[in-house]
């Protein structure tokens, strides 16, 4: 009978918790901003919310990651009011949005430069973006080639779900191209996570890979990189992003369903704002240019 | 009342038993809804057979067929592996241990099941990566063999205490009998109780391989989720699993990649659904 009576409670227990969600989420509604989207923005989303709420402690803000296609999607579904995308909004997901009445708005918030990587022990310091297109896509696959040891290159790279495997498949292994025909090559490790590939970069001497430059350890080694045969090398820092010498480099965006207005323009003129743009430099990626 | 009471109780248990029924049905026709709108552009045998998985290229390729494989792999790896250890183990808890080993393992082996994938996965990419990597000599430690060991710990625990219940629901009489007989304990084991509870331990393995078939967290940190048609256990592979996990968060809603996704859901729906049929159908053979 004490069994019949707990599972009565249970019961009713769920009961509530279903009739409650829709009104748990009217009475949130009004001052509550929602932040979906890239894995790649989720650390720098929530600083800025931290902050933005401490200044304004009438307005909650939830952030969430997910990939930049979760965070685009859920801005066509309407399920979320800012869509972080570390990659620009594509042609099918506008026609998507205007389908269910949203004309998505763009906001390039900050810049992420992308540092190739190897082992400390790897004796090469430099490639050029042809260098560097050959070994991703597996023309070049042994470090003689590129005048270090006589090695088989392993390559890493993010998986597919990142912004980053697609920005650096366009603009390193496609040189720019976004349709072009390069592809990873098959042999390519994809890793869940920038720390993974910082991981196996620092344990493996064969290792080549890819990451933000607010994830660069002592432990691996930055190679400078050149636009083509001839130009200077250039190695990624945060003026090289800056000034646009650093090939591999990528604005990350905000996007909103509607033009913003209220709590949600607020907080985007606050992410664009001088105090914004510090919190981008204190997380390792790049503030914007500044407006003359 | 009391009979209405007890109208409703049973009536809420009962719709209760078919809601379970109702989910399944539910989500195997969400998935195949999206996933059969792939076959409209590609063929299934492009998709089944096809060597190579490049579905952000232009025309974009829907090959499973080393995804496929990469699973099998690693599956057939962690079964090698967790089949004999726990089959051991079960044996030993069920049959050998004194009664407070017994429970001191059982409580040890339940702790095992309760440890989380991704706690499996971290401890693997720090340490089982590279021991493997230095072994074998090979460039990376992010293999096939390597999810294989973690997956192993994961299916133990469904393993032995499956195996475990079957063991020792064999009759007592049959043990006596064939200690009365003059046989000594290992052959009573081996001749006599194995055999008995096959059943068990057929459904026990099978069971243990599911659990490993849909484990994500664990393989796609360890495998290193190369999408090659593999050679050998030590290269890195990328699994059925690892493949929807890593790349649902960036397909646009819609696309062909996104009905390749479900598509492959519901490759691995089937095979897990064939694996449970048959752990079922061996159980249910015992009881007759």
């Amino acid at each position: 009978m004490k069994k019949m009576r707990s599972i009565g409670l249970a019961m009713t227990v769920f009961g509530l918790l279903f009739t409650s969600v829709p009104l748990l989420h009217a009475a949130t509604d009004s001052r509550m901003i929602q932040i979906k989207g890239s894995d790649t923005m989720v650390n720098l989303s929530q600083a800025w919310a931290e902050e933005f709420m401490a200044e304004k402690p009438d307005v909650s803000i939830a952030v969430t990651g997910g990939g930049s296609g979760t965070g685009i999607a859920a801005l066509i579904n309407g399920t979320t009011d800012i869509a972080n995308s570390s990659r620009p909004i594509k042609k099918k997901e506008i026609d998507d949005a205007q389908k269910g009445g949203y004309y998505p708005e763009e906001f390039k918030v900050a810049i992420d430069a992308l540092a190739v990587i190897v082992n400390p022990a790897n004796p090469v310091k430099e490639l050029t973006c042809d260098q560097l297109s050959g070994i991703f896509t597996g023309k070049i696959t042994n470090w003689s080639e590129v005048g270090g040891k006589n090695e088989k290159i392993l390559i890493l790279s993010r998986d597919r779900n990142s912004g980053t495997h697609t920005y650096f498949l366009e603009h390193a292994l496609r040189k720019g191209n976004p349709s072009g025909p390069e592809q990873f090559a098959p042999s390519t490790l994809m890793l869940p996570s920038s720390e993974a590939i910082i991981a196996e970069t620092s344990q493996s001497e064969s290792a080549i890979g890819y990451d933000g430059l607010g994830y660069v350890t002592p432990k691996v080694k930055t190679l400078a990189i050149a636009k083509k045969g001839g130009d200077a090398f250039v190695l990624p820092s945060k003026e090289t992003a800056t000034d646009n010498t650093y090939p591999i480099r990528r604005y990350l965006y905000m996007y909103t369903g509607f033009k913003p207005k209220g709590d949600v323009q607020a907080f985007i003129d606050f992410v664009l704002s001088e105090k914004g743009q510090k919190i981008v430099d204190e997380l390792g990626f790049v503030p914007l240019e500044k407006k003359k | 009342m009391r009979r209405l009471k007890e109208l409703i109780i049973e009536k809420t248990i009962l719709l209760n038993g078919f809601a379970c029924i109702f989910f399944v049905v539910l989500i195997f026709f969400f998935l195949a809804k999206d996933g059969l709108a792939l076959f409209r552009t590609i063929s299934i045998r492009d998709f089944l057979f096809g060597q190579l998985w490049n579905p952000i290229a232009e025309p974009p390729q829907f090959g499973i067929l080393p995804l496929f494989l990469g699973s099998f792999l690693v599956t057939l790896g962690a079964t090698a592996i967790s089949v004999p250890l726990g089959m051991a183990c079960a044996i030993f808890i069920g049959e050998i241990a004194p009664r407070w080993m017994r429970e001191l393992l059982k409580a040890g082996v339940e702790l095992l099941a309760a440890i989380p994938s991704i706690v499996i996965g971290f401890v693997g990419m720090t340490m089982l990566g590279p021991m493997v990597k230095n072994i074998f000599h090979l460039p990376t430690g992010l293999t096939a063999l390597t999810g294989s060991f973690a997956l192993a710990f994961m299916a133990i625990p469904t393993i032995v205490s499956i195996m475990e219940d079957a063991i020792s629901s064999v009759p007592r009489s049959y043990k006596e009998g064939s200690l009365a007989l003059g046989a000594t304990h290992w052959q009573t084991i081996y001749r006599v109780i194995i055999p008995a509870a096959s059943s068990g331990i057929v459904a026990a393995i099978m069971l243990g391989i599911g659990r490993v078939i849909g484990e994500t967290m664990a393989v796609m940190m360890l495998t290193g989720n190369a999408s090659v048609m593999p050679r050998t256990i030590l290269e890195p592979v990328r699994t059925m699993t690892a493949t929807i996990a890593a790349e649902m968060g960036e397909t646009v809603h819609g696309s062909e990649h996104y009905f390749a996704l479900f598509a492959l859901g519901l490759v691995l729906f089937a095979i897990t659904f064939i694996i449970n049929l048959i752990a079922d159908a061996a159980l249910h053979r015992k009881r007759k």
